[in-house]
């Protein structure tokens, strides 16, 4: 079993958008051909956020998805704005593998379990944005970083698992932009205490970090967005350099 | 020739049709046993659960239909399960088409359901023509077929099982060649134009 490299594309308005801490954003291309480039190159998944879709209550554009599955021949994950089984269904009905919930699976958590149920664990990725407060805990935020809550990132990691997410998608908002690398230790606590896989997001800048992410935070897939973007690390090379570094990657 | 793909209560059927046109193939999405029984080659897809998907598949009296064709036919990740003599996803009675049973994964640490890229190994029959041993395909399932006469394809998750089957007309993999990149494509083209 390999660990995957997953390039996330933030959608906004149809277009690839990169922000830094969830803020300045900036337009990175088409999101149909750039996914399209990155499964050419050797990308084991993609992950494609509507990241308007919660604050604007608006749904992801099907027809995105539509396209994109009638290009693209690696699985990949649709997100954002995701509330309901109907809204689910559509997209799976077009072409996506699995979806993610974030902000509506924390406001209702039944919605996992609904998912799981109709569509099975296995399509039911959990998105959680967690930052690091001064108290050195973990905390759950919602609506793309704007507000906070009292959970614990783990005990709602916990819970989600035990509803039926088959997988966690952990964004460290404290990392995320900054290329510093990876929050190694709440990826690792959540991937030692879980029976599903962890993809960590946030904070990827150079190739060590995915080693340390991958190894030592014992993740089973690493996401990350701009450097892929904006060609900083291109796919083949991250994974020729991950096989060096005896991290089992498909080549 | 035409080909069709089963359609029941199962997930991931749409993405096998499109995998299909991007490597310029048309097929028929159907559960109409005539337009079946009559397709030049079979495609049993499916994501979900065993017990529902075979209630599903008695009502309609396509147990039956499958267990009859003399055309090809490909059974899918958990196609090819029900394909299998039981699976123990809710004490299930398969169609028995393969001997091997299904069974639940439960190996020390290991994370379940498998979802990711794995090895296939030991690989025969013209549906791995021009295939390479170990290559990688995608895999998403939390029970597996065990090893047995009619294994074609290996693959490792905390013990070897059986990645691929093979009897008669039908042939069942257990990983997604429909969106397996690459190798994925070269195995549905091998079942769609070498078999």
């Amino acid at each position: 079993m390999t660990k995957r490299i997953i390039p996330c594309l933030d959608i906004k308005d149809g277009r690839t958008v990169k922000g830094v801490n969830f803020e300045n954003i900036r337009d990175a291309g088409d999101p149909v051909e750039l996914g399209a480039l990155y499964a050419q190159q050797g990308a084991d998944e993609l992950v494609f956020l509507d990241i308007t879709a919660t604050n604007e209550k608006r749904k992801t554009l099907k027809e995105l998805v539509n396209r994109i599955a009638h290009h693209i021949n690696i699985p990949f994950t649709v997100g954002g704005g995701i509330s309901s089984v109907e809204d689910v269904s559509l997209l799976l009905q077009n072409g996506a593998d699995k979806i993610s919930v974030n902000t509506s699976a924390y406001r209702r958590p039944e919605l996992i379990s609904e998912l799981a149920k109709e569509f099975g664990s296995q399509c039911v990725v959990l998105a959680i944005d967690t930052k690091k407060e001064e108290d050195g805990k973990w905390y759950v935020y919602l609506n793309g970083g704007r507000v906070k809550t009292d959970t614990l990132c783990t005990d709602w990691a916990r819970q989600a698992v035990d509803r039926g997410a088959g997988e966690i998608l952990l964004t460290s908002m404290n990392n995320d932009g900054t290329k510093k690398g990876f929050a190694l230790d709440i990826t690792r606590a959540l991937a030692e205490s879980l029976p599903v896989p962890v993809i960590a997001s946030g904070g990827g800048g150079t190739m060590g970090h995915f080693v340390d992410v991958l190894g030592e935070g014992r993740a089973d897939a690493a996401l990350a967005a701009s450097i892929f973007h904006f060609k900083e690390i291109t796919i083949p090379e991250l994974k020729g350099y991950l096989q060096d570094q005896h991290i089992a990657v498909r080549l | 020739m035409s080909t069709v793909i089963v359609k029941y209560n199962a997930g991931n059927i749409q993405s096998v049709l499109y995998a299909l046109e991007r490597i310029g193939q048309q097929a028929l999405v159907t559960d109409d046993p005539e337009q079946i029984r009559k397709a030049g080659k079979v495609i049993f897809p499916g994501v979900g659960e065993a017990s529902t998907a075979m209630e599903y598949l008695k009502e309609r009296k396509l147990d039956e239909l499958l267990k009859s064709l003399r055309q090809p036919v490909l059974g899918i990740c958990l196609g090819m399960q029900l394909m299998c003599s039981y699976s123990e996803e809710n004490d299930t009675e398969c169609l028995g088409i393969f001997e091997e049973k299904v069974k639940k994964f439960t190996g020390e640490g290991l994370k379940v359901p498998q979802i990711g890229w794995n090895n296939i190994y030991d690989l025969k029959t013209p549906l791995f023509e021009g295939v390479k041993q170990n290559s990688f395909c995608y895999f998403v399932h939390g029970y597996y077929a065990d090893f047995g006469k009619h294994t074609i394809a290996a693959t490792s998750y905390g013990l070897p099982y059986s990645s691929g089957l093979y009897r008669d007309n039908f042939y069942g993999v257990q990983f997604h060649p429909e969106k397996s990149a690459a190798v994925g494509e070269r195995i549905l083209k091998n079942f769609l134009e070498n078999i």
